[in-house]
């Protein structure tokens, strides 16, 4: 019954079997990811690779459309074709369009489903396999935390895409990690006094969050500073980020006592929460002898195309806009160059993710050759206190004690009758940098550590 | 007692005899080459799944890069244990998800509480697993069939809704579970890397070998993992091949036989469960030990629905069927996802520019973003022609080539067989 299959050729695999099981071990005293010069995928040819890493899926899928249109011209421009857009206008003269370094720049994608697994996964392998050195990308605060920290333990920069979270350059921040974005607070503290002007100071707000790293901290924020000019907060909803009917959060609303709905929503979920909010009737009803009003903190021309007409006189705030050089002058210098381009190779305007993404990929370029390499020790320091102008944003610090950008904030509003589908938004007004600027453990940002840069080597 | 039992513990008997008599670690016969083959395939994995040299325009087929393998073998003893449970008993489950989720969060925890050596992390994951599958199971097992699946797709979709909203102090929701340079780490000793590690050794410390053109990565987390899959192997060939298994395959053939014999099915059915649970807990803890964050979405519905997907595509009841289904979705989700419009028209240069812009519009919902598209017609077609998954097919291809060798002998020996029994 028992015939055994033990052959000559069987018992010569199992042995060729056992001696590389035994090898094995010996095989790994090297250092992780080590290559020739000391840090993590070293480029070695004449080209190097960077990582962008979007939601192509997902309800941020918009965003990461127009993201991957920003690194496809940023890398363009960097390679000296087009017409270069920003690097014009930009204030720092180190990139010669020849590539970063004379290094021919190349590109890998990747599909974040907006989920922090999925994004990992994805950057791992563009780091592992590819061999990217900077991973830049992402329209989720939770995705960004997630692959912040990996790039952290790999050694690799990573250049935040759009992350509006406080938690992303706060709780979270990381020595690798650079965010060029605005966040939370700075959109709490440019409304605030708009809100007032608008909606005076008696008010009751009704919040629906995001219920993630993002929504919690926006909706802090701007708890916390409509709350100090001496609005009542009724509720706090959170909804999950997978949710695309909202219906059930919004029928309560009307009878909560509130007078101000809060949606504290990006991309496609702020898309069909107002569209619910609207359909039920919130713009046009009263509350509290009040007109009820919408505000969302966060906001783009993008959403505002999702929601069409829904979107008339709602108030938001923005990083940046591309209408502010036309409208603001010469302060904002960068923007026309920037949506010329954008626009003669897509079509149409940018918004404000492709915006940041394009800024990030050449100021990391930047950064590079102003340290004359990619070790990413030497790119963190030559971005740490690192002061420009000429991005479209006006002069803008990247500061050192938690790597984040300090700049002007738009304030913008839901245009009533828009003369196209790209100008559906009109700048209420700009809040200059001194506004929006805080201490680096300021309470809400506190709890975090930069710890040390990670060369991955 | 029944005539069922004293066979099987007659059967036991010859089992044991046979084990003292030939074998090798009580494997007999095709189930030692079995070994063999997955133990070569495994360790030769960075050599095998980089067949085409760094540089070159096939580069993008290769998987051999830590973080595929990794995720390859990882899911290979999701599907082995699913199979346990599936293969042999018939018990559909749509909810193994929660299992694997609750193995990561409880191996991050371990971390943060801990350090980070991936042992004490792992042993909980299993037995967190265990203790959450008990649980399920006792009440899920007490229906069969289509609201068993339900039962437990209720189960673990309600465990991703606690785990990404209302539990957020334990699984910091949508953010993931991370671990914090402020956090406790109790045993953590001077000097200790700050990532994961098996006394000392990192598991992202990695080797790369030039040969020619070609780069081999020798990871350590991979090997890792590989030699838990190849124990988590050899313990479900036991089990497969055990009195025990007899039972559960007795479950899955006739329950109501087995009742009348006098037999009550739900403690072996609930072993089943638990081990399978156990089996996906430590899988849940292996993708936390590489990548320590946890993330709500791994309990997800969809999560469990590829679990499903996999152990059928491979071929469920076989016991490398699951193993070749995992790696199988694992490549479409990671190689295929990669190929973009940029990468066709490259493939496509050589041809004139209307055909090629012809053939990459019709390629393109295939690839990229629409792996989905190409994987869920692949999953159609084997459903429909073959049944028994990748093995059968295997198995199809192998009979054809026996047959033109020697085409009469075999079925002359499967008609004897039929007859002596």
């Amino acid at each position: 019954m028992s015939k055994s299959h033990l052959t000559r050729r069987g018992l010569i695999k199992t042995g060729a079997a056992t001696g590389a099981a035994l090898a094995t071990p010996t095989l790994f005293t090297g250092a992780a990811w080590a290559q020739e010069q000391g840090f993590a995928n070293a480029p070695t040819g004449d080209t190097v690779t960077l990582g962008f890493n979007v939601p192509q899926t997902g309800p941020y899928a918009d965003e990461g459309a127009d993201e991957l249109r920003a690194f496809e011209l940023a890398v363009e421009h960097l390679n000296g074709e087009g017409d270069g857009g920003m690097l014009q206008t930009f204030s720092s003269d180190a990139l010669q369009g020849n590539g970063i370094n004379g290094k021919r720049v190349e590109y890998v994608t990747g599909d974040t489903q907006t989920k922090s697994d999925a994004a990992r996964a994805s950057a791992r392998s563009m780091i592992e396999k590819d061999g990217a050195i900077m991973i830049s990308g992402g329209s989720s605060s939770g995705v960004a935390v997630a692959v912040q920290g990996l790039c952290q333990d790999a050694g690799i920069i990573f250049m935040a895409g759009l992350t509006h979270s406080n938690d992303t350059t706060g709780k979270d921040r990381k020595a690798n990690g650079f965010r060029h974005f605005f966040n939370a607070y700075q959109s709490a503290a440019a409304m605030g006094p708009v809100l007032e002007r608008l909606y005076g100071t008696d008010r009751k707000a009704y919040h629906l969050t995001a219920d993630y790293t993002w929504g919690w901290t926006t909706q802090e924020s701007m708890q916390a500073a409509t709350e100090a000019m001496g609005w009542e907060t009724v509720n706090n909803v959170l909804t999950p980020l997978a949710a695309t009917d909202f219906s059930s959060y919004i029928t309560p609303v009307l009878q909560s006592g509130a007078d101000v709905l809060f949606l504290n929503h990006y991309g496609g979920n702020m898309v069909n929460s107002l569209t619910n909010a609207v359909q039920f009737g919130l713009k046009e009803a009263q509350a509290n002898g009040k007109q009820f009003e919408i505000v969302v903190p966060l906001y783009s021309e993008l959403m505002a195309r999702g929601a069409g007409q829904n979107i008339a006189g709602i108030p938001g705030s923005q990083n940046w806009d591309w209408k502010l050089e036309n409208q603001l002058g010469e302060r904002y210098k960068g923007t026309n160059a920037f949506v010329q381009s954008f626009g003669e190779k897509f079509g149409f305007p940018p918004s404000q993710a492709a915006h940041t993404c394009y800024v990030q990929t050449l100021l990391y370029a930047d950064a590079v050759a102003r340290a004359g390499s990619f070790n990413p020790c030497a790119v963190v320091e030559a971005l740490e206190g690192f002061e420009f102008d000429g991005m479209g944003n006006g002069p803008t610090l990247y500061r050192a004690e938690d790597h984040q950008c300090f700049k002007d904030v738009v304030v913008t509003r839901g245009k009533e009758n828009p003369e196209n589908e790209f100008d559906l938004v009109e700048i209420v007004e700009v809040t200059p940098t001194e506004a929006v600027t805080y201490e680096p453990d300021h309470p809400m940002f506190a709890g975090g550590d930069l710890g040390e840069c990670n060369p991955g080597a | 007692m029944t005539d069922q039992t004293q066979h099987t513990a007659a059967g036991a008997t010859t089992n044991r005899e046979s084990r003292s008599t030939g074998g090798f670690l009580g494997l007999k016969g095709r189930d030692v080459t079995l070994m063999i083959v997955v133990l070569i395939l495994t360790m030769a994995a960075p050599i095998i799944l980089n067949p085409f040299p760094q540089g070159s325009s096939l580069a993008q087929f290769n998987a051999g890069y830590p973080d595929l393998m990794q995720r390859f073998v990882i899911f290979g003893i999701l599907a082995i244990g699913f199979n346990i449970l599936f293969g042999l008993t018939g018990y559909l489950s749509f909810g193994h998800a929660a299992f694997l989720g609750v193995g990561s969060y409880s191996t991050v925890w371990m971390f943060k509480l801990l350090n980070y050596n991936v042992l004490p992390g792992l042993v909980l994951a299993v037995i967190v697993a265990a203790l959450f599958s008990l649980l399920i199971g006792y009440i899920s097992l007490r229906r069969s069939g289509i609201y068993f699946s339900i039962l437990t797709l209720a189960f673990a979709q309600m465990s991703f809704a606690l785990a990404y909203s209302v539990l957020t102090p334990i699984t910091n929701g949508e953010t993931g579970l991370q671990v914090y340079t402020s956090d406790p780490q109790w045993l953590r000793a001077a000097g200790s890397p700050d990532m994961p590690h098996l006394f000392g050794i990192t598991m992202r410390a990695t080797e790369t070998v030039r040969v020619g053109g070609w780069s081999f990565d020798f990871n350590f987390g991979y090997y890792f993992c590989a030699v838990v899959m190849v124990l988590a192997f050899y313990m479900a060939i036991r089990i497969f091949r055990s009195p025990f298994g007899m039972m559960l395959r007795a479950v899955k053939s006739n329950q109501q036989r087995m009742n009348y014999t006098g037999l009550n099915p739900r403690p072996y059915t609930l072993a089943a469960f638990v081990i399978s649970g156990m089996y996906a807990g430590l899988a849940g803890g292996l993708m936390a030990s590489m990548d320590p964050l946890a993330g709500a979405e791994r309990m997800q519905w969809t999560a469990s629905g590829e679990i499903v997907l996999m152990t059928i595509l491979g071929g469920a009841g076989t016991l490398i069927g699951p193993v070749l289904g995992a790696g199988l979705i694992k490549y479409f989700e990671n190689i295929f996802s990669k190929i973009n419009d940029g990468v066709l028209h490259q493939w496509f240069a050589f041809m004139p520019d209307g055909i090629e812009n012809a053939l990459v519009t019709i390629v393109h919902p295939f690839v990229g973003k629409g792996w989905h598209l190409t994987l869920g017609l692949m999953f159609m077609l084997i459903v429909c022609f073959l049944p028994g998954g990748l093995v059968e097919g295997g198995k199809r291809i192998a009979t054809v080539f026996r047959r033109d060798r020697k085409s009469g002998p075999v079925e002359q020996q499967a008609a004897q067989k039929r007859n002596a029994e």
